[in-house]
């Protein structure tokens, strides 16, 4: 673990990813104090304006400042995307344990059940939730969490199959110790790694889907902002103001880049072929 | 005579292999009707070449491994009848130490922790009466509480085998399974865990199955040597009978392979023809005869029984 320490603080791109990360989480935390403007407050005279001193990022259609939405907006991004990614790792977790170590049968079919979830299109899968249990923010992480699990319970079978067999574990048996013990007292600290890496890969593409979502009308619903409904609303206007559509696709960017580097930095700080690189 | 420790019934094991959907189904004989008897206080020992089950014989007594057949008493209980909660009771009494002291050792937990676990698995004492026989058990095995709050991967491979030790003996079990303790070691460092577990035998009566495949060491250790071939006893004996004595031919040419460190002596080696048939399709009679130098007609079709040669000296051959 020391050594992670070390070696991650000398990977450049993981620790300015990480900054990143941490200032948004902060812009997302502190909104209601740095943002300029409610994010809903209606500026009549200054509709669909460009960047000026009182608007640092211009207004929208209905002269919303468009700064103060960016900022709500990572609220929204950043909440979907962390709390639906703990919705499947708590899952995939939970099934990826279950089917690695009992093997046999309850893996066949547990696999069968993650293929099937696979086998629809990320996108679609979600839509059909949403559309199933209605819009909303809290829908919207279930979907999104749903339609994630099945990469963490591959993710974690495949590192139970590598564990289970070390003399560890069998020595937590010989001890008597209960087959829940063993799974998340054993054998799960063990598959915290490539969990980690998933786990921010996940994030950024959570934080697409809800976009996504959101784009098609499906997901935080207006006037509450969210940087997919602001990009929806900024299409029909997109001559007229392109500021209203590129500053919510930047922040988006600029998320979603940071968030995958993270995970590719990590992953590399944690595999052993890549040592000494 | 006393009251054995633990009795083996004609203990098998096979594992079943299938390949593909519509495969064949294999079936390996890896342990296949082993009788082995163990009394309180020594140590006995099981010594075979690679694959001929003599780890699996070791797990199916502390049932890591479920055996297809046969019966292991216990103090009288047979433990291959036991449900999960009395199977977990009997666990306090028999422990098991790795031969991979790097994968024995869970590498997230503090080596406090790996120690304190059996205690806390069992129910046993308060958590400072735990930490007080953490801190004893440890000092036993001849570290220091210091290394208490450290990880396994701090420590050399003789140390963390002390640390395996410790943490079967921690709940002062009466029979240590002992799955070869010393092989991944530095011979130096052999010599010490094995005069540290001749020490803890003394001192806490235990009863130690010492598996091993390499003869100096079981001679250093065992009171008596059972020898396994092809996942079948195939000669058990005293020490020094065994020794000084052998009768099996395959017991004869494995102590033939000794190295004896002595340049000027001459060595008599047995060299075995072929290689080890495989337990999947074990040759029918008896399963050492397409390697045996004094094969007999009989030898390829009957299976030769277990029979007493000398007092307490048993082997299962044709040959008289």
């Amino acid at each position: 673990m020391r050594t992670f320490r070390r070696r991650f603080f000398e990977n450049k791109t993981a620790v300015v990813c990480l900054i990143v990360l941490l200032l948004l989480a902060l812009a997302a935390a502190f909104a209601p104090v740095l943002s300029p403007y409610d994010p809903t407050q209606m500026f009549q005279d200054h509709r669909m304006e460009g960047s000026s001193g009182e608007f640092i990022l211009g207004t929208d259609q209905f002269g919303r400042d468009i700064m103060s939405r960016i900022i709500y907006g990572a609220r929204v991004s950043l909440m979907v995307g962390i709390s639906s990614v703990l919705v499947s790792v708590a899952f995939g977790t939970l099934f990826g344990l279950i089917a690695g170590y009992f093997g046999r049968w309850i893996d066949g079919l547990v696999m069968r059940v993650m293929d099937v979830l696979f086998a629809f299109p990320e996108i679609l899968l979600a839509l059909a939730i949403v559309a199933a249990l209605g819009p909303g923010a809290f829908n919207t992480i279930l979907a999104i969490g749903i339609v994630n699990i099945p990469i963490f319970t591959r993710t974690v079978r495949g590192a139970v199959l590598s564990i289970k067999n070390q003399e560890y574990v069998e020595s937590a048996r010989a001890i008597g110790a209960s087959t829940p013990r063993i799974l998340f007292l054993e054998i799960f600290p063990n598959v915290t790694a490539p969990l980690l890496v998933q786990a921010s890969l996940a994030i950024s593409g959570a934080i697409l889907t809800e976009s996504a979502l959101s784009f098609l009308g499906l997901g935080i619903q207006p006037p509450d902002p969210s940087w997919g409904g602001m990009i929806s609303e900024a299409r029909r206007y997109m001559e007229l103001a392109p500021g209203m559509i590129i500053w919510p696709c930047v922040a988006m960017t600029i998320t979603i880049l940071s968030c995958n580097m993270f995970g590719d930095a990590v992953r590399d700080i944690l595999d052993p072929r890549h040592r000494g690189k | 005579m006393t009251k054995p420790l633990l009795e083996i019934k004609s203990l098998t094991k096979h594992f079943v292999s299938k390949k593909g959907f519509f495969g064949q189904e294999k079936v390996v004989r890896a342990v296949d009707g082993v009788d082995l008897t163990i009394y309180p206080g020594e140590t006995v020992s099981i010594v075979g070449e690679s694959g001929c089950g003599k780890s699996t014989t070791g797990r199916c007594i502390l049932r890591l491994i479920e055996p297809t057949a046969g019966e292991v008493f216990f103090e009288g209980r047979d433990i291959c009848k036991l449900s999960p909660a009395d199977l977990r009771g009997v666990r306090r009494d028999m422990q098991l130490v790795f031969q991979d002291p790097f994968a024995s050792l869970n590498p997230r937990k503090t080596v406090g922790r790996i120690l304190e676990d059996p205690l806390i698995v069992h129910g046993i004492g308060t958590a400072q009466e735990r930490q007080k026989r953490v801190e004893e058990i440890i000092e036993i095995v001849g570290l220091s509480k210091q290394h208490l709050s450290r990880f396994p991967h701090e420590f050399s491979g003789g140390q963390r085998q002390r640390i395996g030790i410790a943490r079967a003996l921690i709940l002062r079990p009466k029979l240590i399974v002992a799955d070869e303790p010393v092989s991944a070691l530095d011979v130096s460092i052999q010599a010490q865990i094995l005069n540290l577990m001749q020490d803890l035998q003394k001192e806490f009566q235990l009863t130690y199955l010492f598996i091993s495949h390499d003869l100096s060491v079981v001679r250093h250790i065992s009171d008596r040597v059972a020898v396994m071939y092809l996942g079948r006893v195939v000669e058990v004996a005293d020490k020094e009978s065994l020794y000084r004595n052998p009768t099996h031919p395959y017991t004869q040419a494995l102590l033939s392979a000794v190295p004896v460190p002595d340049p000027k002596r001459e060595l008599q080696r047995i060299i075995l023809e072929g290689d080890l048939p495989s337990p999947s399709n074990p040759p029918a009679g008896c399963t050492f005869h397409p390697r045996c130098r004094s094969c007999m007609d009989v030898c390829r079709s009957e299976i030769p029984l277990l029979r007493q040669k000398e007092e307490g000296h048993w082997v299962s051959c044709h040959l008289e």
